[in-house]
């Protein structure tokens, strides 16, 4: 339980986050890293670690390691090496884990998040660097006697371990942090960043700094944690709010700085959330790293690393601000598409193009369409709106010949028939009224209602309003603003 | 045992099968009739497997009636080292370990020799996981030497440098770490050849020490080990430290005589230790060298005499690593449940009672106990050394002065050796400092047996492709082995050079195991 | 640096191996002396040295990310000591 006892200092985090990398084949081996599939199926000797299998290294990881760390303004050094981190677990068929210790394939870059007073900051990404997924720990219901069963399916897929410095300062900003670097991510396609299926999963290291009491305008910091098992964007939030809380009251208790207790794990327990301490390994994580003899470095040229640059997607920051210079959106709105998803971004430019108006075209994709996606949870491939009809129905709009007043049904219908925008049209009997036939329809009820004439002559223009829904009723094409416009015309006229 | 088929060579044997003299049956039957009559004294095979053997022995013979394309070794018996995975055989490492381990897949090398159409008799017993020089740390048997059953035929492949030697098999395979093969074939009379790291796929090899074992030939002529070492060698993209190097075919050459040869002679070879028998064998075989019209040059490794210190920390290192997948869980040998928990929940009640909370705390999980007692009672006391050794090596605080040192040394042991080869293009010395010890003269002595190594281990440290030939006899009528050593990749030389002694120093004898 | 009794506990509780005290005295006698022949490596001048971890030394050597048929389970398993339908059994992961 979170209890609301003021912290008098700063919560200072630093994310460990593993992304799965989108390859098809595992690390080492050939096998398929298919979520989902029955335990044990997608397994041969090397991802088994059977004695006498040897490792062979798929290239496509290098690659999106190389990508992402270019996205993060990473450098990448020109060489790189294989190591083994070792201890015993069942779900480590070798003893080992495939790692990379002092040589890591990127290293020093950062990542520019939004926060709470709009001014963006950049968080320092330490480095980043590759290795082998474990098997997974089922328990064992059948076996009665509270055994576990081990699946060595994930055993050997990709993974990035891109660690951030602590310059996280607030369970919103790691929110954040984690949200943008999972946009930048998907964005470039090197993961699905799927937490549910586990293809992103964070640690968080968190501390307090507080005022040292021995030491006026002097900041003491307590003992770092490492809290783990955070399966979710909220888990992580609430477990560095719980963390922080619990460490404040810690200090108060005992005054423990950091270097007087040994760093500590702690698993998140989302259902009580809480975090608790987990038992400490006897040999205190001696891993023994050492360079795998079976594994030859990787060399990253400059060009290489040139041609990566150059082939870079367009990544979520420069689609913010292109939105806004080159399509005139606000901020607000070029964040919504862009934090929607490339595939969101792309649908909004597309739409854009072919309806001719990007504002238009950015109302209706982050109201509307947005709307029916979260109401009927279809993604934008299982709408049956492609973005030219959407366009098509914003170019009727903007040139006037769907009434602005109709727009609303013409959108229901063409995604309930799976139409464009004539079809949907010619279903609802819209077609656009004619100027003159606006003009008469207006005449008419302005010399029925006299009283009203009077009122605007008086200076009431509001009053005009009351003609809009009898305009409607004569011709429920009719454009209110254009009713409005000509009712007013023809009064200043007369 | 005349006139067997069992007593050929396999260059002559397959002339004689070519020629339809002979069928790979009755060769293959001959070679099994031997080990039937010598095996209970030499114990070179943990096993044998007739019924495939003749099986296969039986395809080839009815494939060459028929006229079909055969491959390089069709019908030729080849023993095989027991660290090679065979795909659904059993693979044992000679560990209680690996007892009933059956492979789901071919080893590269079993691979290439089922595709060349080598007729596999048997596997050859082995120090437990490769970790010895005497082939008594196998967890099943020991093997003797043909030559002297009192003696140890060496190791870590004694079985297959045995088999050799008693006329058991013409071909036979094994591995060599840190002499594994050049050791036992000089200490057993029979030509062993551990070729240029990279040149023999691992995948499949058990590994002990990656960076150092690599698979090779024994036989008993040069032209045999030749054979051989054509159908395994070349690039495998299941090894990715497999040189891309073509192996060109080096049976073709060996006969050609090197014109201009420079034979290296290292002093330091010479120092003290070394026997005076081995003394005089090698430097007979360099005399010959010198008759034969080779010209000898002095050469200085002075990093080679840290060969054996360089060498028992990268190998325990990498072996401590590589063994820890023996753990219980997803194969091999796993302690007894029951008994464990039941031990397990003994130790916490004593604790308990004795309200001595400490001792309670530092009792191991089930798991860990489960980790910890299978491998304690799977694993012999050489490995579980090795093991303690490596892991203390690479422990926090010890990493840079013993580990990384021994990365360095290995690398000034290799310049030693490229400034060597620019003035010479092969180097000649012994390859044991004494004839086979007796079986259970150094076994209570590791850092002696260790020591054994001396002449060997650089070749692995640094790569080289290096040979075992016979050069002598003790007077007490033990074998005496001369090892030459060429550049990386340079098979072809080393095999044409050591021909040449071959050709001076007469043929290859087997064992009269009277 | 002599090797003690409580190395020998800590490096054997790293490996998961289990000697009794009596092979603990035993191990620490000839692990002391190799360590200490060993030791004579530290007399040499390595400054400068870059370390030698392959004797073959290449780089980049890379597979293409292709999909080769796994094991059926039936195989993957066929070797597993203790075993359920579908995995490798072994005493619960968590807890005692």
């Amino acid at each position: 339980m979170s209890d609301n006892q003021t912290i008098a200092g700063q919560t200072i985090i630093g994310l460990e986050v593993h992304v799965q990398l989108a390859t098809k084949s595992k690390l080492f081996c050939g096998c398929a890293t298919t979520f989902g599939a029955e335990p044990n199926t997608q397994t041969c000797p090397v991802c088994l670690g059977l004695p006498g299998s040897l490792p062979v290294l798929n290239e496509r990881a290098i690659d999106l390691a190389v990508e992402t760390g270019v996205a993060l303004n990473c450098t990448i050094p020109d060489f790189t090496k294989w190591d083994r981190k070792q201890y015993f677990y069942p779900d480590l068929p070798k003893g080992y884990q495939t790692s990379q210790f002092d040589l890591p394939i990127t290293e020093h870059g950062w990542l520019e998040i939004a926060t709470e007073d709009d001014e963006p900051k950049r968080i320092r990404i330490t480095r980043a660097h590759l290795e082998e997924d474990a098997g997974k720990s089922l328990h064992d219901e059948s076996a009665g006697g509270g055994d576990s069963v081990i699946d060595l399916n994930r055993a050997g897929t990709p993974l990035l371990e891109i660690v951030s410095e602590p310059d996280l300062r607030s369970s919103a900003e790691a929110r954040a942090y984690l949200t943008e670097l999972r946009l930048l991510l998907t964005f470039l396609g090197v993961s699905d960043c799927n937490m549910q299926e586990g293809s992103l999963r964070v640690d968080a290291n968190v501390n307090l700094h507080v005022e040292d009491p021995k030491a006026a305008g002097e900041t003491a910091a307590t003992p770092i944690v490492e809290i783990k098992n955070l399966n979710s964007f909220r888990a992580v939030e609430r477990a560095i709010e719980y963390e922080a809380s619990r460490q404040w009251r810690e200090w108060q208790e005992t005054g423990r700085r950091i270097g007087q207790a040994p760093k500590q794990t702690r698993g998140w327990d989302d259902s009580a959330e809480v975090t608790r301490a987990q038992r400490e390994k006897e040999e205190s994580a001696d891993y023994r790293y050492f360079p795998c003899p079976d594994l030859a470095p990787v060399v990253v040229t400059a060009d290489e690393v040139e041609r990566v640059r150059a082939k870079m997607p367009e990544l979520p920051a420069a689609l913010r601000l292109r939105l806004q210079t080159d399509h005139g959106l606000s901020a607000y709105d070029a964040d919504v598409i862009t934090s929607a998803g490339r595939e969101m971004a792309d649908y909004f430019l597309a739409v854009a193009t072919s309806g001719g108006d990007a504002k238009q075209a950015a109302n209706w994709v982050t109201q509307h369409v947005s709307r029916v996606m979260n109401a009927t949870g279809k993604t934008l491939a299982e709408l049956a709106l492609p973005a030219e009809r959407l366009g098509g129905m914003i170019a009727k709009l903007v040139g006037g010949d769907l009434p602005s007043a109709r727009a609303r049904d013409v959108f229901d219908t063409m995604l309930e028939d799976g139409v464009d925008a004539d079809a949907a049209m010619d279903k609802l009997g819209i077609a656009a009224v004619d100027e003159s036939e606006l003009v008469t329809i207006c005449r008419e009820l302005l010399d029925a209602n006299p009283k009203i004439v009077a009122d605007v002559q008086g200076g009431k223009q509001q009053a005009v309003g009351a003609l809009i829904g009898q305009a409607k009723k004569k011709n429920p094409n009719a454009d209110p603003g254009r009713v409005r416009a000509i009712c007013l015309e023809l009064i200043a006229e007369s | 045992m005349a006139d067997s088929p069992a007593d050929l060579t396999a260059a002559r044997l397959l002339e004689r099968l070519n020629a339809g003299e002979l069928t790979s049956v009755e060769a293959t039957q001959a070679c099994l009739d031997r080990v039937s009559a010598t095996d209970d004294k030499v114990g070179a095979f943990l096993r044998t497997t007739p019924e495939r053997a003749l099986e296969q022995a039986a395809a080839v013979d009815r494939r060459r009636a028929a006229g079909e394309p055969l491959g390089a070794l069709a019908g030729a018996p080849v023993a095989v080292k027991d660290v090679l995975c065979d795909e659904g055989e059993l693979t044992t490492c000679a560990s209680k370990m690996l007892a009933d381990f059956r492979p789901p897949y071919d080893a590269t090398v079993v691979a290439r020799l089922k595709a060349a159409d080598a007729v596999l008799i048997g596997r050859t017993n082995m120090d437990e996981f490769a970790m010895g020089g005497s082939t008594e740390n196998s967890a099943f048997q020991k093997t003797h030497n043909p030559w002297d059953l009192e003696r140890s035929p060496g190791g870590s492949s004694g079985g297959a440098a045995a088999c050799v030697a008693a006329g058991q098999a013409p071909l036979s395979i094994g591995t060599d770490t840190g002499g594994s093969i050049r050791q036992p074939a000089a200490l057993c009379g029979v030509v062993g050849l551990k070729p240029t790291y990279g040149r023999v796929s691992r995948y499949g090899l058990v590994a002990f020490a990656s960076s150092l074992d690599q698979v090779g030939p024994l036989a008993r002529s040069v032209e045999d080990v030749a054979l051989l070492y054509d159908a395994i060698a070349g690039h495998d993209p299941r090894d990715t430290t497999s040189t891309n190097e073509p192996a060109e075919p080096t049976a073709p050459e060996v006969d050609r005589p090197l014109e201009g040869l420079r034979v290296g002679v290292v002093p330091e070879h010479y120092a003290e230790g070394l026997s005076d028998e081995v003394r005089q064998a090698v430097e007979k075989a360099i005399d010959g060298y010198r008759e034969a019209g080779a010209e000898t040059v002095e050469v200085h490794l002075p990093h080679a005499k840290h060969g054996v210190a360089t060498y028992y920390v990268i190998a325990p290192s990498e072996a401590s690593s590589n063994l820890a997948r023996y753990d219980g869980v997803h194969y091999g040998y796993r302690t007894e449940p029951a008994a464990m928990h039941a031990r397990l929940a003994a130790e916490r009640k004593e604790a308990t009672e004795a309200g001595d909370q400490a001792a309670a705390d530092k009792i191991d999980t089930a798991l860990v106990r489960l980790y910890r007692q299978s491998r304690s009672e799977a694993l012999g006391p050489e490995v579980q050394r090795r093991i303690m050794l490596g892991a203390y090596a690479l422990s926090a605080g010890y990493y840079d002065a013993y580990y990384k040192k021994a990365l360095q040394v290995r690398r000034l042991i290799r310049q030693d050796y490229d400034r060597a080869f620019e003035k010479v293009d092969v180097i000649a010395g012994p390859v044991t400092a004494a004839p086979a010890f007796k079986l259970g003269e150094l076994i209570d002595d590791p850092l002696a047996m260790y020591l054994v190594d001396l002449y060997t281990v650089t070749a692995n440290l640094a790569g080289l492709p290096a040979i075992s030939l016979p050069c002598g006899v003790s007077s007490a009528g033990l074998p005496i082995g001369l090892q030459l050593m060429a550049p990386p990749l340079e098979e072809t030389r080393l095999l044409r050079a050591a021909r040449m002694h071959e050709a001076t120093h007469g043929p290859t004898a087997i064992a009269p195991l009277s | 640096m002599a090797i003690q009794r409580t190395d020998v506990e800590r490096v054997a509780l790293l490996a998961r191996l289990e000697p009794t005290g009596e092979e603990i005295d035993r191990l620490s006698g000839e692990l002391a002396a190799i360590v200490d022949y060993v030791d004579s490596l530290s007399a040499i001048d390595t400054a400068g040295v870059e370390p030698m971890v392959h004797a073959i030394e290449q780089t980049n050597v890379l597979r293409a990310d292709e999909v080769r048929k796994s094991l059926p389970r039936d195989a993957a398993l066929a070797n597993a000591p203790l075993k359920s339908d579908s995995g490798f059994r072994v005493p619960a992961v968590l807890g005692d």
